[in-house]
């Protein structure tokens, strides 16, 4: 590049082509050089396009068969009243809309998705931050603990529900076994028969299933931190948890609001383990809106409510989604002015 | 801020706009045309696609044996046999009939009968056997009103099974109940559980979790407090109105009350794992449990040897003072044979000789269900089994679950209302109006 520029001022002098080594013959015929440079770099920004195209078509095409359509496919049925066979004809407009809406049981579930976003985040994030600061001290056994904090998440879904769905069993489980031999006893109905109890145990089995992430989210931001951030401040005489405070914390900011995220978004689609565990009961006491809509495509065959159901669940995942990305993650994403400020008399600093 | 944020959602909502209006414009088109399906019809030669859910063991083989013989006798025809497990069976059936195409449906198919039934018939699925197989119809018009639409039979019934009490004799001996009545009357009935509950023993377990036993209760109550007719003229006309269905629900908070059931039965699921409410019975948990004709060999499924428990006993529900449902009169539910309407003609042929006197026989004889064809009735291997059949055929009517009976959609909103009885956050009016408006959406 700076080749180039050096030619081409060395060469402007003399002559007044300025590309006198690849213009050639017929450019000197012509005086539109400017436009001849600009028709390569057009017919080079085609192939560039068309390369893009050529790649990114296939992937593109699969989105579309099965992100796009299906997508369009469920808002399509929300408008119908379709039981499963026969084709679309009985146009109903918005009413299954104002049915999902008026539906006690999804206004609940909508409550039971936000409990779980706020638990899910006011639980974790402690907890996680507490734990992976810990596992982030050189100690002995540092590696095996990691491993053991982060199996759960490994674990496939299913297979965890079902696991706990067995230990919870009331009289029979283990964890009553456990409780009775202390002296102690769970819910009469057991801990996920009872409707005042169900959600809460589903937020801790939750809680034990994905603090694994947080903690290896946190973890990795940790070794973003400089090492000598840290010399610096124990130069200055901070203790541990004035360090922590003060600069471990604030620079695992992205980290921690990235994760808040995913574990929102995932909050909101909540399906799996609920299913697993009480498939929304006791007495609708844990639906989510994803059961909910499971619930009435595949059970109850009214596939235009499910479409409903599943356009909201979006529509409400997609607001909190980029009001989230407007107010929290913005000052991730967005080119922040001081920082770069602050790096580049460093870079020329040390050219 | 918030006007960048107003942008984006006119953006996002304007989208959503075009895409549905773009989404409307398409599709739509997918009906079930008359296509005639992958054969020629009667005299040359024709394939028949049958699916079953028979798909393990001795139960397998006889069903793939059936068939050869139906080939051997039929020369020219092909019968193409699909055994599957029974929840996957449901899902690819469903799949065929959204297609609507017909090389994708069975020629010849399990049917519930029921609401689903007439959905399918409606939707101009099902083949119409009430000439083309008269003499079959004949033979067991007994139990083919339930698979009738507008008294067209649209598919034969070839097993049909009663809810009934399983208990286990061991605990009722030991908690002194010496004489069992094979039917008996709510006060009876009450009696076994106080006397098993003064013992220790958990009278009874119930999967309510899986909502439709916990259902059971309320329909059997139903077919106890309403008349036969009473309740077909209610599902013809979607009026519930008649207070022998209120009744039913107060007759359930009555049989709460006593709290019989075992600990946790909220989430109990129906018949998976040792906990499940099947598991219970199975393992001496608990006394008894009100379940179909399957149950026997849930159970088996269950024990740690694999073995039908032979603790187990059957009684009918009971009956109730001044009911006005005939006490003859049962609910339970079976399987039928359908025929899809672009199959062969071959297809209704294979369908009676499903019926015949001699698959029917070889059907009891392997415990596959309770025959429906009176030629095989007495030929029920399994002792405990054989004991339903007089039951079933002592001149009342049997009523198919209300769920499959009044369809998915009607059913399931029937289910989750009465699963709120049981959990004391619904009363007998409840169940009945959640039927009523899921009816009037429907």
């Amino acid at each position: 590049m700076a080749d180039d520029v050096t030619t081409s001022v060395a060469a402007s002098p003399a002559t007044s082509h300025p590309q006198p080594a690849t213009a050639g013959r017929a450019s000197a015929a012509r005086p539109a050089v400017p436009a001849r440079g600009g028709r390569r770099a057009a017919s080079s920004r085609v192939r560039k396009r068309l390369e893009i195209a050529f790649f990114v078509t296939p992937a593109l095409a699969i989105f579309a068969l099965f992100v796009i359509w299906p997508i369009l496919t469920a808002v399509q049925l929300s408008v119908y009243r379709w039981k499963g066979f026969g084709p679309l004809v009985d146009f109903v407009g918005l009413r299954n809309y104002v049915s999902v809406l008026t539906n006690e049981v999804f206004t609940d579930s909508l409550v039971h998705n936000l409990v779980i976003v706020v638990m899910s985040i006011v639980v974790q994030l402690p907890l996680g931050l507490a734990i992976a600061l810990l596992l982030n001290r050189k100690m002995w056994g540092q590696g095996l603990l990691r491993t053991i904090i982060f199996v759960p998440y490994v674990l496939a879904e299913v297979i965890a529900g079902v696991v706990w769905f067995q230990l919870l069993q009331p009289q029979y489980g283990v964890l009553d076994t456990i409780m009775a031999a202390v002296g102690l006893q769970g819910p009469a109905q057991g801990w996920l028969g009872d409707p005042d109890v169900a959600l809460w145990t589903v937020i801790v089995v939750l809680t034990w299933k994905y603090l694994g992430l947080a903690v290896i989210l946190f973890l990795a931001g940790l070794q973003g931190v400089a090492e000598e951030l840290y010399e610096a401040a124990q130069l200055d005489g901070a203790s541990w948890w004035q360090v922590q405070r003060r600069i471990t914390i604030p620079l695992l900011g992205p980290t921690l609001r990235t994760w808040a995220f995913l574990s929102m978004i995932g909050s909101l689609q909540l399906f799996d383990m609920v299913w697993i565990l009480t498939g929304g009961g006791p007495a609708n006491a844990t639906t989510t809106m994803a059961t909910f809509l499971i619930n009435e495509g595949t059970r109850r065959q009214n596939f235009g409510i499910a479409g409903a159901a599943s356009v909201i669940l979006f529509v409400v995942a997609l607001v909190m989604a980029l009001a989230y990305q407007h107010f929290i993650l913005r000052r991730d994403t967005r080119p922040d002015d001081g920082g770069r400020r602050a790096a580049r008399p460093r870079k020329e600093a040390t050219r | 801020m918030t006007r960048t944020m107003r942008g984006a959602t006119a953006v996002a909502i304007g989208a959503a706009v075009s895409l549905l209006a773009a989404a409307c414009a398409g599709q739509g088109t997918g009906g079930q045309g008359g296509g005639d399906g992958e054969t020629t019809g009667s005299g040359g030669d024709a394939t028949v696609t049958w699916w079953h859910n028979s798909n393990t063991g001795e139960g397998k083989e006889y069903y793939d044996q059936v068939a050869a013989d139906f080939e051997a006798d039929n020369p020219g025809v092909t019968v193409q046999v699909e055994a599957m497990q029974h929840e996957d069976m449901l899902t690819k059936l469903q799949a065929a009939f959204q297609s609507g195409d017909d090389a994708q449906i069975p020629d010849v198919y399990m049917s519930r009968g029921g609401g689903e039934l007439k959905a399918e018939v409606e939707a101009g699925l099902v083949r119409d056997l009430t000439d083309d197989a008269a003499d079959t119809i004949e033979k067991i018009s007994a139990f083919t009103g339930q698979y009738s639409v507008d008294d067209k039979v649209y598919a034969l019934p070839y097993s049909m099974g009663l809810v009934g009490f399983w208990y286990n004799k061991d605990l009722f001996e030991q908690a002194g109940i010496t004489e069992v009545s094979p039917n008996p009357t709510i006060e009876e009935f009450y009696g076994y559980l106080d006397t098993l509950k003064s013992a220790g023993i958990t009278p009874a377990s119930v999967g309510a979790g899986d909502k439709w036993p916990a259902a059971h209760y309320w329909y059997y109550n139903v077919v106890r407090q309403c008349s036969f007719d009473t309740v077909e003229t209610a599902i013809a006309e979607k009026d519930y109105s008649d207070p022998c269905f209120v009744k039913a629900g107060e007759d359930l908070q009555a049989l709460l009350e006593k709290e019989p059931f075992n600990a946790g039965f909220l989430a109990t699921p129906a018949q998976s794992g040792p906990t499940s409410a099947s598991g219970l019975l199975a393992t001496g948990k608990v006394a008894m449990e009100l379940a179909g004709h399957w149950e026997p060999g849930v159970a088996g499924g269950l024990t740690e040897d694999g073995q039908v428990p032979d603790f187990l006993g059957w009684f009918a529900y009971p009956t109730f003072p001044g009911q006005a449902g005939d006490p003859a009169d049962q609910m339970g539910g079976g399987d039928a044979w359908s025929v899809s309407a672009g199959a062969p003609d071959a297809a209704v042929d294979f369908a009676e000789y499903l019926l015949s006197d001699e698959v029917q026989t070889g059907f009891a004889e392997l415990d596959m269900g309770l025959p429906t064809n009176p030629a095989a009735t007495g030929s029920v291997a399994n002792e405990v089994l054989a004991q339903l059949i007089p039951v079933r055929d002592g001149g009342g009517n049997t009523q198919l679950y209300l769920d499959t009976r009044l369809g998915q959609s009607v059913g399931q909103a029937m289910n989750d209302a009465i699963a709120l009885v049981f959990a004391g956050q619904a009363g007998p009016q409840d169940v009945v109006g959640a039927i009523e408006s899921a009816a009037e959406a429907e």
